[in-house]
């Protein structure tokens, strides 16, 4: 029976091989019309011998991995709050060396502050004012990967805190403005409406052979 | 040789030469200054076999090394990349201690042991895996180009860069091993609503992207080998995604979580980086595909032609979306091409590799290559991408044809943007 068994499932893992490169469509896209190259969707494979090797967990055990914010309406914010003054505090003890005084670029990264309205010049400038279509990105990079020497140590309080402080730098909330969950994902980021669909392929080349040009 | 490929081979070879291929001392009885000494390495014994140990290229190759980049000098080198030397690389196949490296907050050191990997969100039940759980999936091994969306970035309208290291070193060839991410997937039940999956590293930037579904469940891998052995730590060790024929970036590395939603997350880097400027001020968002490309590596900048004579010109072409079908090369600038041998195996999204005999006559020529996928696309020039493509500044997933410049005697450089 062990050999039957083994037999069995060399079968299926050639099959589900055989199965991956057929069926495709070119050009194929998402419903939000994303480019998914050549091969298009096709449904999951029933494997006739399953093996399950996962191991059943709840949510409440990731609570301290599950840090993804969902930017477009902050969905994944945690309680807490900072404010602008909170966060000129924690960026002086924290920032500062790496992004300079008032984020306007230091030892190591450029500025963080102004570029609205650039991206139709020569030179633009990218900063989280200039560049994020939604406020709570500022939440979710700087929980995950801030400070770069070390990140995930922040409090949600600290973290609210700079997110106010950046975006007060920014001229996008007052100086007594105070961002927690509730007010983070109302506040209007220039670049809200600045993205569009991939509509590659955009270059139409003609495979000229001779007397070319 | 059947005799159409044998027809077929000739007529290639014949590519670019006139028909003859000269240069080539064919004589007899020639004398040289004195005769062949016998080597020392027939006089003595080598090296013993070690009792264990890991094998290390010849000390005569230790120039062939990746680098980081000479053009945009990070100020830090966690959130850097290196790239890979293509000069040297005679296959489609990228060494391990060559594969390209972007980093966002160093690499770091797992634990095999200790790591885990979990799925959860809009799936019937959330999961968490050990190391030893995932090889013991099915597995399936997977030949694909990897490439950095920012490859060629530097060098758009004008040349800055010198090799083809640094136009083009943020692409590698790998046989990539794991599991299909469908399968685990399955096996945690995706909600019939979720429609977007985010993969999240282990690292100190937690790096993090939204991957349509579709794509997740087509035929991204989840993986623990590449050529033949467990990941290297830069890689991605002990597991990362591998999403085929897309922008590197999305390949998340460290790979910790796996979570199912309705909606994209836009995260930072999928917004404020990773988007394609355009002319009117705005970004293309979400675009992933890595298009049809190719780039002589031999002869490439930097390299010096040892007189004129044959010179075989060598290169790679890969494709996002499909199989290379053709690759064609010019020695004139682009004003004649002829179609070069593509040498098997070719195969979907992965690098394909192309030669062509050339007789160069010694005078200043210009070296291009141009690839034909098998959706019938063709790479386009950078002039044909500036009609779209942000007009100034940089370009991401930049894949105009590379010129280089042969001048009369013999130097190859960078001619981007200047053809």
């Amino acid at each position: 029976m062990p050999s039957a068994r083994f037999s069995l499932i060399a079968v299926v893992v050639l099959t589900a091989c055989a199965q991956m490169g057929g069926g495709s469509t070119p050009g194929g896209k998402t419903a939000e019309g994303i480019p998914l190259g050549a091969t298009g969707p096709h449904p999951v494979r029933a494997l006739p011998d399953k093996p399950r090797f996962g191991h059943a967990v709840s949510e409440a055990d990731l609570a301290a991995w599950n840090i993804d914010v969902r930017t477009s309406d902050g969905q994944g914010l945690p309680a807490g709050q900072g404010s602008v003054a909170e966060g000129q505090k924690v960026y002086a003890a924290k920032c500062v060396a790496c992004h300079g005084a008032d984020a306007k670029g230091g030892a190591v990264y450029g500025t963080m502050v102004g570029g609205i309205g650039s991206f139709t010049t020569n030179a633009r400038v990218l900063t989280p004012g200039s560049m994020y279509p939604y406020a709570p990105i500022l939440f979710d990079y700087i929980r995950r990967s801030m400070p770069m020497d070390r990140p995930q140590t922040l409090t949600a309080n600290e973290v609210y805190a700079l997110s106010a402080y950046i975006l007060n730098l920014n001229g996008l909330v007052p100086a007594d403005a105070v961002m927690d969950a509730n007010s983070m994902p109302k506040v209007q980021m220039p670049n809200r409406n600045g993205f569009m669909v991939d509509d590659r392929p955009d270059a139409k080349a003609v495979r000229c052979m001779t007397d070319c040009k | 040789m059947a005799e159409n490929a044998r027809r077929d081979f000739l007529r290639r070879t014949a590519a670019l030469t006139g028909g003859v291929v000269a240069g080539t001392a064919a004589t007899t009885g020639a004398a040289r200054a004195a005769p062949l000494a016998i080597p020392p390495t027939n006089q003595e014994p080598g090296r013993i076999i070690e009792e264990s140990a890991y094998g290390v290229p010849s000390k005569f190759e230790a120039h062939v090394k990746r680098r980081r980049t000479d053009v945009l000098k990070n100020r830090q080198n966690l959130s850097d990349w290196s790239m890979t030397p293509l000069q040297y690389q005679p296959g489609i196949i990228t060494p391990n201690g060559l594969v390209f490296e972007r980093h966002h907050a160093g690499t770091p050191d797992i634990d095999p042991k200790t790591h885990r990997l979990v799925i959860h969100g809009m799936v019937k039940q959330p999961l968490e895996f050990s190391m030893d759980d995932l090889v013991r999936y099915p597995s399936v091994s997977r030949f694909h180009f990897h490439e950095c969306s920012g490859n060629g970035l530097t060098d758009w309208l004008k040349p800055a860069s010198t090799t083809v290291q640094q136009t083009h070193g943020l692409l590698s060839g790998v046989l990539w091993t794991g599991v299909l991410a469908s399968t685990l997937m399955e096996e945690a039940g995706v909600d019939p609503k979720g429609k977007w999956v985010l993969f999240e590293g282990a690292d100190a930037s937690a790096h993090t992207r939204s991957i349509p579904l579709e794509k997740v469940l087509d035929d991204t891998l989840i993986v623990y080998a590449m050529n033949g052995e467990a990941l290297r730590p830069e890689n991605g060790y002990p597991v990362r995604v591998v999403i085929p024929g897309w922008e590197g970036n999305v390949s998340v590395k460290w790979l910790r979580r796996i979570k199912v939603a309705d909606q994209p997350w836009y995260f930072r880097s999928e917004t404020a980086r990773y988007t394609d400027p355009m002319p009117d001020g705005k970004w293309r968002k979400f675009s992933m595909v890595m298009e049809t490309k190719s780039v002589i590596t031999s002869p490439s900048g930097g390299q010096q032609l040892k007189g004129p004579g044959f010179h075989e010109i060598r290169g790679l072409a890969w494709s996002g979306t499909g199989k290379i079908r053709a690759v064609d090369v010019s020695a004139d600038g682009g004003k004649t091409w002829r179609e070069a041998m593509l040498e098997e195996p070719i195969m979907d999204k992965c690098l394909t590799r192309f030669k062509a005999a050339w007789n160069w006559d010694g005078t200043p020529a210009t070296l291009m290559s141009r690839a034909v996928d098998s959706n019938g696309y063709v790479q386009p020039s950078v002039a044909d991408l500036r009609k779209t493509r942000a007009i100034v500044g940089f370009v991401q997933h930049h894949n105009a044809i590379q010129p280089w410049t042969v001048s009369a005697n013999g130097e190859v450089r960078n001619a981007i943007g200047q053809v």
